[in-house]
């Protein structure tokens, strides 16, 4: 079996209130990725259309965006894990790739959270969960997280400082990402202010410092197999490793609320299939959604022990020049989160890094990265570990 | 109208707001009527299941029988809401938590009444059926 290269990415810039439609939104992160890879349409023998689905108005998007892109009569369909949506097609296109059934194949996530109003999405977030058990209860995505926070920090004594320390960290490269919705820098200091907005309280112990920003963004991914990538790419970079995994959707199911089963689950597949351990991972990109999942993912990806996440963020190993640099984009935090987007951007800076092209946040000279993308509060995971 | 079967949507009294009616575990909403709290064994593999469920995927039996939920749990966290979902905005502020009894663990609230610097991961706490202001019924955990 040969091996399955990334041959073009592209992303839109993130952004409130997308001026436009989705398949325009769409076009964007596609247009940037077919001028990355120098392609033509005709070359692409399938799209996979990834989004989270209830924040669009249009059913069915992928025949809808397929059309509007010039990716027809070839197949598409639409996949969803949440917000782990298009990193679960990259594993797809790596299988029909592999399989023999396409070349090269489109891996397009989109979100426009704005379609619908924003009590529209925050009663479909409540949904998000249990919705026969435990969303009858009041329960939300930051609150869910909040709850894992308030047990890491009664196990191992993390606090609420270590968790801004990650969006600090966030905000110093959201400022250099001309991508990102979120541009303002953010100081310790401000989560002690008790009239600035980011020390408000949303769900203790977590702040609204301690949640991403809610953005409209589409991403796009050209993948191919290793003939085609060697044709028409000068450096393909390589999926090394896959890993995926599911756990209940219900919280009382879970063994742990420390760390993320799912997490623990697809890097161990992923570190076994690309060969690798976390101490080959040159620079990384984790779903930190909240700051709290950054903090888990150091410790499930292996980064650091159970418990010790805190000492990577305070020692600032996870900034672009320590040991293992950890989302240099900006991260959810800064970036923003258009849920069907965010994998396709993360495995997007991941592909630069290694390229060497990306610019002003480039980590010196990586030669293996890791993508680590979760949906819903760990319902679904999935980590990529790609190499030059 | 002839040959209507009534409807036992019995779970749409479950919670604040809820957002199913229709299930086969109707009977949960009886029992909490009663003061009980139940969950679900297999009468054929003896797995226990809190939520409880219909179905066994263990050993693929429907065959269930109701056990009550007894004794104290360990609380393995909570967070306290200072916003909440469309529909429960009046019952803030509350805070939400999962009690940990071993073979199983139970989602709910902690009781209003609880003061927040009481509440500490690790505590036991009992849960209680609670009548909602608004007619609708869920359980909430206090102090052991
Ligand atoms: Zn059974």
């Amino acid at each position: 079996m040969g091996k399955v290269g990334i041959i073009g990415v592209g992303q839109s810039a993130f952004v409130r209130n997308y001026p436009g439609s989705i398949r325009e939104l769409a076009f964007e992160g596609f247009k940037e990725a077919m001028q990355d890879a120098k392609i033509k349409t005709t070359d692409i023998g399938a799209s996979i259309i990834c989004s989270a689905p209830e924040y669009d108005k249009q059913r069915s998007p992928a025949g809808v965006l397929a059309e509007y892109l010039g990716l027809i009569p070839q197949p598409t369909f639409y996949l969803e894990s949440l917000c782990s949506s298009s990193s679960m097609g990259l594993r797809t296109a790596y299988a029909l790739i592999q399989s023999g059934l396409h070349d090269v194949v489109a891996v397009i996530g989109f979100q426009k959270m704005s379609e619908i109003t924003s009590a529209e999405s925050q009663e479909r977030m409540g949904r998000g969960a249990d919705i026969q058990w435990e969303s009858p209860f009041g329960t939300m995505m930051p609150a869910y997280y909040a709850m894992h926070a308030q047990a890491h920090m009664a196990k191992y004594g993390t606090t609420s400082e270590d968790l801004a320390l990650i969006r600090v960290k966030a905000a110093t490269y959201g400022q250099k990402n001309p991508k990102a919705v979120y541009r303002k820098p953010v100081t310790l200091e401000m989560f002690s202010q008790p009239d600035n907005p980011l020390a408000s309280p949303i769900a203790s112990p977590l702040k609204v410092g301690d949640c991403c920003a809610n953005a409209d963004g589409s991403s796009c991914l050209i993948v191919a197999n290793e003939e085609k990538a060697k044709e028409f790419c000068q450096k393909p970079v390589w999926i090394m490793g896959l890993g995926s995994a599911s756990a209940a959707v219900n919280i009382a199911g879970r063994d742990s609320l420390t760390g993320l089963s799912v997490a623990r689950a697809s890097a161990a597949q992923a570190y076994k299939m690309a060969g690798v351990t976390p101490n080959d991972i040159d620079v990384a990109e984790v779903h930190d959604c909240f700051t709290i999942a950054e903090m888990m993912a150091y410790e499930d990806l292996g980064f650091a022990k159970p418990g010790e996440g805190k000492d990577l963020i305070r020692s600032k190993e996870t900034y672009k020049e320590g040991k293992i640099p950890v989302n240099v984009d900006g991260g959810l935090l800064s970036k923003g989160h258009p849920i069907g987007a965010t994998g396709g951007s993360q495995i997007r800076t991941i592909v630069l890094q290694l390229r060497g092209e990306a610019g002003e946040i480039q980590v010196k000279d990586p030669e293996i990265g890791l993508v680590h993308n979760i949906g819903g509060v760990g319902l679904y995971g999935n980590v990529t570990i790609l190499g030059r | 109208m002839a040959g209507k079967k009534e409807t036992d949507d019995r779970f749409k009294k479950f919670g604040t707001v809820s957002f199913t009616s229709l299930t086969k575990t109707n009977d949960f909403i009886t029992y909490l009527e009663e003061g009980k709290i139940m969950g679900t064994r297999c009468r054929v593999c003896g797995m226990t299941f809190f939520p409880p469920r219909a179905d066994c995927y263990n050993c693929l039996s429907s065959d269930m029988e109701w056990f009550p939920v007894t004794g104290t749990g360990k609380l393995a966290s909570f967070s306290r809401l200072k916003y909440a979902p469309v529909g429960f905005e009046g019952d803030l502020p509350y805070t939400i938590a999962l009690l940990d009894y071993g073979t199983y663990k139970v989602f709910g609230r902690v009781a209003p009444d609880v003061s927040e610097d009481e509440i500490k991961v690790g505590m036991e706490m009992k849960a209680e059926v609670n009548r909602l202001p608004n007619g609708q019924i869920n359980f909430v955990f206090r102090k052991a």
